[in-house]
């Protein structure tokens, strides 16, 4: 399995949509690289006969009456973002148009 | 310390009675919960704040905790029907971890990217403990977003263990754990994706359980991996636990994981007081090496108490157990990195622009990312990224999946020769500040008795087991049980208290050091607490 490196942090940070000092992708490549060594062993100890759990306590069906219930308001729902207008989410330019 | 004027029993003895003790004597009309919910912001404001402060909470909510117990005080004097209708814990106070949601109060997470942020709704246990009527004292610290072990990486500073305040008080509720144990509520919640609550509470010597999973809601508790994530009790005596999981339990329709049917009743399997015949398990893999002598000799000592109590001690081996640690790192960071992609500077708290054009949406939010995100939690979602992305999800993520079948069938021939497990809650006592910052990898080992229950769903309780010989401090015994048997672990575990206060002859916290009051000092440097851990516990 391949180690992580350097380029694989800051391609991995930028999919996450962290921005990374040099310093920083050099510290995390560092650090990730020690613990991805660590968990290795994992992919050794199921053989392929193993079924996958992704759920505990696996809970199936798990429906409700389709009744109107309480929800937020949109004043309510927006009290704790950056910024709104017209009971919307206000985000700066989605493309970059510069 | 303030006197309670006109109560009959002082203000520095109040806070020391167990939640059920002070239910009771709520109801008998010994004192109010006015003057219990004073006495424990007082005590908050004596040793909390300052820089040799215990720094528990991060939110204080005075005002509406004493309107609650004003309340419940009124509906007492009043009598009749209502009074009668009052919850067992009516006006009994209790501290929230801060990744719960609050109508009211702040809600950080430990994290920067959450400064100053409201819900505009509570969870279904603020619900819960709210319709109890039980006064809410404030919010407590916790590593960011819960992601720790040491809640060193809470981005409004560490807090310390009350029994020395130079060393962690475990994670990521160190906050709720040192608040119950520093006698600055009787009762806090927890949450517990890998030990968050039961090592937290060996290392300050209060008990935490890890309900099974679904049992409890988690509806509005900030989810760090959801398929492991469990709100659970804090408290000192496991009876008080009892008490506190049977007022947050139950099906919720809010989350979909949520178990239908309910669970025995725990409060009754606390008080049951015998655990003749039952068949108690030591894990061959959570002991020995790897673990402190004074962890090993105390665990030991319980093992021998259990015996003469009547019940039989078997030994099981749990082999796959040895790679869960690994499992744990791939599975936990991988559902963080995708829960947290919703703090994107957009619907809650902080936005940062980028310092350059364009100020498009994509850099908003990486500039609000970077900044507002300590360096554990920007190392989990980059972990997780990792291990999720194509080409690497099958070696990793889905390994690690298959791991947690071979965890639940280890737990599940366990359960066949025995009716509870029984370990070491974690490795070591509290370690001091800062040793194991810098080393990732430390950090995550505290976690390697613990985190089997999550991956399997299973429900797990910390007991203080007494003071390690060597630091003479704290030592958590931790019970397992198969899921939704959560009564097995009241059961036994309040017959192992009962048996270790015998023991001791009195409560493990009795022994802890005096706190020195915070509250007027300048000169940090004069109010260390004098270690005093000395006895034979």
């Amino acid at each position: 399995m391949a180690a992580i490196n350097r380029e694989d942090v800051a391609h991995l940070a930028r999919l996450a949509h962290i921005e990374m000092s040099s310093d920083e992708l050099d510290r995390m490549a560092g650090e990730l690289a020690v613990i991805v060594d660590s968990v290795k062993s994992v992919s050794e100890a199921a053989g392929d006969g193993v079924p996958a759990t992704s759920h505990p306590i696996p809970l199936t069906n798990v429906f409700r009456e389709d009744v109107v219930g309480h929800t937020l308001s949109a004043e309510q729902a927006l009290s704790g973002a950056p910024d709104a207008a017209q009971n919307r989410f206000k985000v700066p330019a989605i493309l970059d148009e510069a | 310390m303030t006197e309670t004027p006109t109560g009959a029993i002082p203000a520095r003895e109040l806070i020391r009675l167990s939640a059920a003790d002070l239910a009771n004597r709520l109801a008998a009309g010994e004192v109010t919960s006015v003057e219990a919910t004073q006495a424990y912001l007082d005590r908050i404001a004596d040793v909390d704040g300052g820089e040799r402060g215990v720094n528990a909470f991060l939110h204080v909510n005075a005002e509406e905790a004493l309107a609650v117990a004003a309340e419940v005080d009124a509906i007492r004097a009043t009598g009749g029907e209502a009074a009668g209708a009052l919850h067992e814990l009516a006006g009994v106070p209790i501290a929230i971890k801060d990744l719960i949601v609050t109508v009211g109060q702040p809600t950080t997470a430990g994290s920067k990217i959450l400064e100053g942020w409201h819900s505009p709704y509570d969870a279904t246990v603020i619900k819960r403990i709210r319709a109890a009527k039980m006064p809410i004292l404030g919010k407590t610290n916790l590593d960011e977003f819960a992601m720790g072990s040491s809640t060193e990486h809470s981005a409004y500073g560490p807090t310390r263990n009350p029994w020395d305040l130079d060393r962690i008080p475990g994670g990521s509720g160190g906050g709720s754990a040192a608040a119950v144990a520093a006698f600055e509520a009787p009762l806090a919640l927890g949450t517990d994706t890998g030990g968050s609550i039961r090592q937290p509470g060996a290392v300050t010597g209060t008990v935490g359980v890890k309900p099974t999973y679904g049992s409890v809601s988690r509806y509005g508790a900030i989810a760090m991996a959801s398929s492991l994530d469990q709100i659970g009790p804090v408290s000192r005596t496991v009876l008080d636990s009892a008490l506190l999981h049977q007022v947050i339990g139950g099906h919720d329709p809010f989350d979909s994981t949520s178990l239908p049917e309910p669970l025995a009743d725990l409060v009754a399997a606390a008080r049951m007081g015998n655990v003749e015949g039952m068949r108690i398990g030591i894990i061959k893999e959570l002991h020995g090496e790897g673990y402190q002598p004074g962890v090993e000799n105390r665990f030991n000592e319980s093992l021998d108490l259990l015996r003469n109590a009547g019940a039989t001690i078997v030994e099981v081996s749990c082999p796959n157990f040895q790679y869960a640690l690994g499992a744990y790192y791939l599975i936990m960071p991988s559902e963080a990195s995708s829960n947290l992609a919703k703090f994107d500077g957009v619907r809650f708290g902080l936005r940062v622009l980028p310092e350059d054009p364009p100020l498009t949406i994509e850099r908003v939010m990486a500039a609000t990312r970077a900044s507002g995100f300590g360096d554990e939690v920007k190392r989990r979602i980059i972990l997780g990224t990792y291990a999720l992305s194509a080409g690497y999800y099958d070696a990793y993520y889905g390994s690690a999946q298959k791991v947690r079948t071979l965890v639940q069938r280890d737990f599940d021939a366990a359960f066949e020769q025995a009716d509870v497990l029984i370990s070491p809650t974690a490795p070591t006592t509290a370690f001091r500040l800062g040793e194991k910052l810098d080393d990732p990898l430390a950090m995550y080992l505290n976690d390697v008795a613990t985190i089997p229950a999550n991956l399997a769903g299973v429900p797990g309780l910390s007991l203080p087991g007494g003071l390690a010989d060597e630091d003479g401090l704290p030592v958590g015994i931790q019970l397992l049980a198969p899921a939704r048997e959560d009564a097995r672990l009241y059961r036994v575990g309040a017959v192992l208290e009962s048996l270790l206060e015998q023991s001791w002859g009195g409560p493990m916290l009795d022994r802890a050091p005096a706190l020195a009051s915070t509250a007027d000092s300048v000169d940090s440097s004069a109010v260390t607490a004098a270690p005093n851990h000395g006895g034979s516990l």
